[in-house]
């Protein structure tokens, strides 16, 4: 059963310095509040995994958490690059930054074999593209009954899968809603999971096919209203598109990076 | 005639590509703005499918991010990722794909991954998100970027997506479904296959342009279809209808 902690002791327990650690939410829901706590919390030599990066990495990876990333987009959706990502991958800043790149549909499809206990996944896809040659975790697969020669990719476990969601009952049941991208099979296919919520209630009524994470699949829940600010979470809030707009000047230069990292997340815990 | 920018005739010449297609895989950017501007005119019944997994959304403006609320709200389904791409891309489902890229080659093999070497690239881009299988599995595929000797190279820095590969046969060798980029759209002119090579093959001057300026914009030896037409100009619907879009978009940011 999903134990409910504060979100400080449930980073503090369930990630390790050196974890594979997947943060996932398509736009949105994205565990902001959780990213900012690994930062806080100082977690060193991270495997991040992420379809789309998005602002949540570029910080965890400004910030020196991370040492390798598994993603198949790393931009600012609809505004451009992601300048800390950008600066590891481009000058090492601040340290080397190892890439393990996928599409949508290879990377979706990992965690998809992660969360079925299969070793590999099986899609129509890299044909032809120098993405397929630069992964080792991508390879072919010659189908047993039509002959035809398929992409094979790895399944994916994170040690960990951290989601942001709209609601927990109090027996820990997980139900979320709108967009919701790889999140069940990124929690499925990991070893723990820690799923902030929005808000907690007595319990879902009618609703059973909206429970999307039964209690037993979950390691632990934290209650986070406004976690995955500054994307939204759908019957809660609204995606800020202009926080996304002024990380693309905010996030260009190291020391107001820095500055932005000082005052916006570490001295939020000297103010606990 | 009204006056439009370059930018203008490329869209709107997208967005004609779509008269009569059925569904359309949508990318953010230049083929989000083609894609909605059809359906509003040329595709009224167009079905939008986003890689969030919002099917048949209908958007009052134009959307930040692939995933915006309101692509969620005023879509017909909304699924998960790895649906998305497995039960309704990968069979061919969804008719046309649209995509753009930092740079193309004459075979519309595009990179939307580094400028430079891939271990220590000049610029670091995206990736390749959605792009790759939708050019594989989307029935058509229409192209849509800014040209320059930059952006329209010789030979791509890195092939994140193929189009027609190194030219005749070479989808169906690599076992792509799709019949692949039926058409490439700059702010200069149109660009077609040419049927025996799969050479990009300047079909359509954009008015104003000309066979020298196109030359001088694409970094090789570019193929000129020998009925090369002028695209026809924006109408002023057409022109109504692209900027009240922008300027609905705008209004909506900054409520």
């Amino acid at each position: 059963m999903a134990e409910f902690l504060t979100l400080q002791s449930a980073v503090a327990t369930y990630v390790h310095d050196g974890d594979v650690v997947a943060l996932e939410g398509f736009t949105h829901l994205i565990p902001f509040a959780a990213g900012h706590e690994i930062i806080r919390q100082r977690r060193r030599d991270l495997t991040l995994v992420r379809l789309t990066p998005d602002l949540i990495c570029d910080q965890l990876i400004g910030a020196g958490c991370a040492r390798k990333l598994v993603f198949s987009w790393g931009g600012n959706p609809g505004v451009g690059s992601l300048h800390r990502f950008r600066d590891a991958v481009e000058h090492d800043w601040p340290h080397a930054l190892e890439l393990d790149e996928h599409t949508h549909a290879g990377l979706a499809n990992r965690f998809v074999a992660g969360a079925s206990g299969l070793p590999f996944a099986v899609l129509r896809a890299y044909a032809g593209t120098d993405v397929a040659a630069q992964s080792s975790s991508i390879a072919s697969v010659t189908c047993p009954f039509t002959g035809e020669v398929l992409a094979a990719v790895a399944a994916l476990r994170p040690d960990v899968t951290v989601i942001h969601a709209q609601q927990a009952d109090r027996a820990g049941n997980v139900r979320l809603w709108g967009i919701t991208g790889v999140q069940k099979e990124s929690v499925l296919a990991a070893t723990r999971s820690i799923v902030t919520v929005e808000e907690i209630v007595d319990d879902f009524h009618d609703d059973r096919n909206a429970v999307f994470l039964p209690s037993w699949t979950v390691t632990a829940i934290a209650h986070v209203p406004g976690g995955c600010y500054p994307s939204y979470a759908a019957g809660y809030s609204e995606r800020d598109n202009d926080y996304y707009e002024a990380w693309d000047d905010l996030s260009r230069d190291r020391q107001v990076f820095e500055d932005w990292l000082e005052h916006q997340v570490y001295e939020q815990a000297r103010a606990r | 005639m009204s006056v439009f920018s370059t930018d203008e005739i490329m869209t709107i010449a997208a967005s004609r590509e779509l008269a009569g297609a059925r569904s359309c895989f949508v990318g953010i950017g230049l083929p989000s703005v083609a894609a909605n501007l059809a359906r509003s005119l040329h595709a009224p019944g167009l079905v939008l499918v986003y890689e969030s997994g919002t099917i048949g959304a209908k958007p009052t403006r134009l959307p930040l991010s692939i995933g915006d609320g309101e692509l969620a709200r005023t879509a017909d389904v909304v699924v998960s990722v790895p649906e998305i791409f497995n039960y309704w891309l990968q069979p061919g489902r969804i008719d046309v794909g649209m995509l753009s890229a930092a740079q193309i080659d004459r075979f519309a093999n595009l990179n939307t991954t580094v400028i430079g070497s891939y271990d220590q690239p000049e610029v670091r881009l995206p990736g390749a998100g959605g792009a790759p299988e939708i050019a594989s599995a989307c029935p058509r595929v229409i192209i849509v970027m800014r040209q320059s000797k930059k952006t329209f190279v010789d030979k791509l820095d890195y092939r994140t997506t193929v189009g027609f590969g190194d030219g005749a046969g070479a989808r169906s060798r690599l076992g792509m479904p799709g019949a692949g980029p039926c058409v490439l759209i700059s702010d200069l002119g149109i660009f077609r296959p040419d049927p025996r090579t799969f050479e990009m093959t300047l079909t359509a001057l954009h008015p104003g342009a000309t066979v020298m300026g196109v030359r001088d914009a694409t970094g090789w030896d570019l193929a000129v279809s020998g009925d090369l037409v002028e695209t026809l100009a924006p109408t002023d619907e057409e022109l109504e209808h692209l900027r009240r879009l922008h300027a609905n978009s705008k209004a909506k940011a900054t409520d």
